[in-house]
This record gives C-alpha cells, structure tokens and sequence, in this order.
C-alpha cells in the first residue's frame, strides 16, 4: 500500500536540503551550458543525468542507519539494503523516463510546448506505477 | 547571469520537489520511482522552448532517451552492487557514475 511518511521530513536535515537544491540547481546550469556549446544532440543527454540519485540514496541508507542505532542495533546492512530497493525503484523510474522522452520528442514537433510536456510528466507518473505495480505483484512480492 | 540565477533557481526547487516526494513516501521501492523523476528534464525543456523554439526542445529530448536508457543501467548495477557489497552507498553511487557517462557516450557514437 503506498503511504505518506511526513516524519520523514523531520528526519532530513537542513544541509541535506541545501545540498539537494544546490546539486540540483547546478545540474540544470550544466545541462543548459553543455546545450549552448555543443548543441541540443549532447546536451539532450545530460537531461537525464543522475544528477540527485547519488545524494538520495546515501540520505535513504543514513535514515535507516539512525532508526536501527536507536534500538542499539548496526543498522549499516540494512541501509545499504533500503538504498538497494531504493534503486530497484529508480530503475524503474528510469523506464518510465525513457518514456517521458520518448513522447515529449514526438509531441513536441507537433503540439504546443505546455501540453506535450504535461502529457510526458503523465506518461512518466503512469508508466512508473504501472511498472512498481507489476514488481510488486509478479516479483518481489512481499518487499 | 540572469538567466543562469533563475536556471539554477528553477533546477534547485524542481530537484528538491521530487526529491522529498521519494523522502516521504512509501514503501521504499516506489519512493524510489522518484530517483528518476525526470526533475532536470522539467527544469530546462520550458526554457529551451521559449528561448529556441519547440524542434530544438524536441532535439534535446530525443537525446535524452540516451540517457535515461544509460540512467537504468548505471542505477540496475548500483542496485546490484548495494545487495552485492559492502561499500557505503555515497561510495558506491559516485563510484559507479562513470557507468552512466560510458553508456551515454557510447550510445551516442552509435547514434551518430
């Protein structure tokens, strides 16, 4: 069952915010600089770069790592275990981006900007639940 | 410059969106869905469309299929090499990044 986990936010510390926004911004300069000077061809490819995936995943493990030191347990396997599942899900994520690709080039050529990257953003969000929910039932049942 | 300070602003916050969208959800392995929102790709293609036109953005998004195919490879071995080994995860995930930029450069000679 998917469910909100707002202690979650709680736990997240403020550098760790700032870390996130500023990655996350300087991808985007990046990205937008590459295009500029080599063109859209290259950097088109930097759209998709793991730009936050490194620092989300590391977040995930140390979450983990804290709730286990709570209950005096080492928690180290079972961070790297919930950073694991955590990439489990962002390769199917990565599915559903190829998706978004997919549909924002072929509809941008023929319909305006605002609803072919509304229809991308929508065929990301339903390709990446279709694939978790086929994981879920037909898999790894049980994770 | 000002165009880089609102690039930049809007990278930052859209990252950040979806990046405590996958803190706050759950279970993990739908969270993780989020790790490959396409949050850089909403960042820039809204920009590349009013500075250069809709074929240009549509040119950066064809390429991107290159990249997110080289995306899942770099996160199916990360996820591989977590349950595998016992490297920290910040280790792992940076030491692995050079999968990503092999993939995507070799996908785009192939391409070209």
């Amino acid at each position: 069952m998917i469910s909100l986990h707002l202690a979650s936010i709680g736990q997240t510390k403020a550098h760790q915010y700032v870390v996130r926004f500023l990655v996350g911004g300087l991808c985007t300069v990046v990205a937008g600089v590459i295009g500029k000077h080599w063109g859209p061809l290259v950097g088109g490819l930097f759209l998709a770069f793991p730009a936050i995936f490194p620092a989300g995943a590391s977040l995930i493990e140390s979450h983990e790592k804290e709730n286990k030191k709570k209950i005096g347990q080492d928690g180290r396997t079972r961070g790297r275990l919930a950073a694991s599942i955590d990439s489990a899900g962002a390769a199917l994520g990565s599915i559903a981006l190829i998706v978004f690709a997919i549909t924002s080039w072929l509809l941008l050529s023929i319909r305006s900007a605002a609803s072919a990257i509304l229809i991308a953003t929508l065929a990301w969000v339903v390709t990446a639940v279709l694939l978790w929910q086929l994981r879920r039932h037909r898999i790894f049942r049980g994770i | 410059m000002g165009e880089v300070i609102f690039r930049f602003l809007i990278g930052g916050t859209v990252v950040s969106v979806f990046a405590v969208l996958g803190d706050v959800l759950r279970p993990k392995s739908f969270a993780g869905l989020f790790g490959a929102a396409p949050s850089i790709a909403l960042a820039t293609l809204g920009l590349m469309v009013y500075q250069h036109g809709n074929q240009y953005a549509a040119l950066e998004s064809r390429s991107m299929v290159l990249g997110a195919c080289a995306f899942l490879i770099y996160v199916s071995t990360t996820s591989y090499s977590l349950r595998r080994f016992s490297a920290p995860t910040l280790v792992t995930t940076l030491a692995l990044l050079p999968i990503w930029f092999a993939v995507v450069v070799g996908l785009y000679k192939l391409s070209t």
